[in-house]
């Protein structure tokens, strides 16, 4: 987690970023699935996640939703989350046709961005075998 | 809350952070105020620990208890269950 000043090449305006990175090992959320089931994804992730993380078999891919957990977390990170609270499902990863991820903020999450002066959010995910990574990075609205 | 329901209230916390919490070190040797964070508690490990403690009080966390320091500690969680326990009396 951090600030950092960047400079775009041609223009002369800087803009202020601040980063966020997790990782979320799979296993662990097989488990919480195991041992929580329903409960746990209706406290974690939004209707759309869990919809978009189901199996054709109807189970659920505990690798994606482990990628959409690491998303939250590092959307905490570079919102530079302090003890506010904040629900899980007030963040949300959501996917174009294309299966590109943008991060969807809602309640009390949507509340800090504004107060951290967030104009937009950039995610990227990954996940591999039992881990799975997120990247946030908070475009500011002014340099700081 | 009395001494005796405290001392096992406390009992209780400790038992669903041993069995959740996949902390890499033995919760005897962790102290109630020492921040469980810091001693190996991912975030995603204290959503386990949030949804145990309330099948083991039957409780739900509202949302407004959502926060790190609630889950940093033995006596953080002890604290949001006496906080609870006050509101539904």
């Amino acid at each position: 987690m951090g600030t950092a000043l960047v400079a775009i090449p041609g223009d002369d305006q800087l803009m202020t970023i601040s980063i966020g990175i997790d990782l979320t090992s799979a296993d662990a959320v097989a488990q919480s699935l195991q041992d929580h089931g329903a409960r746990y994804l209706e406290r974690v992730y939004t209707d759309r996640e869990r919809r978009d993380c189901t199996q054709p078999s109807g189970g659920s891919d505990a690798e994606r939703l482990a990628a959409r957990f690491a998303a939250k977390e590092a959307t905490l990170k570079a919102l530079r989350r302090e003890d506010e609270s904040i629900p899980w499902t007030s963040i949300g990863v959501c996917s174009d046709r294309a299966g590109r991820p943008s991060l969807e903020l809602s309640g009390p999450a949507a509340a800090l961005a504004r107060r951290r002066g967030v104009a937009e959010l950039s995610v990227s995910l990954t996940h591999e075998g039992p881990f799975a990574a997120a990247v946030v990075v908070a475009h500011l609205q002014e340099a700081r | 809350m009395s001494v005796t329901s405290e001392g096992t209230t406390r009992m209780e916390i400790r038992r669903v952070i041993r069995d959740h919490a996949r902390l890499p070190v033995e919760i005897d040797s962790i102290s109630d105020n020492a921040d469980l964070f810091q001693a190996g508690m991912t975030s995603h490990a204290s959503v386990n620990v949030m949804l145990a403690l309330e099948d083991a009080f039957d409780i739900e966390f509202p949302d407004k208890m959502l926060k790190r320091s609630v889950f940093e500690s033995v006596d953080g969680i002890a604290a949001a269950l006496q906080e609870l326990e006050i509101e539904a009396a």
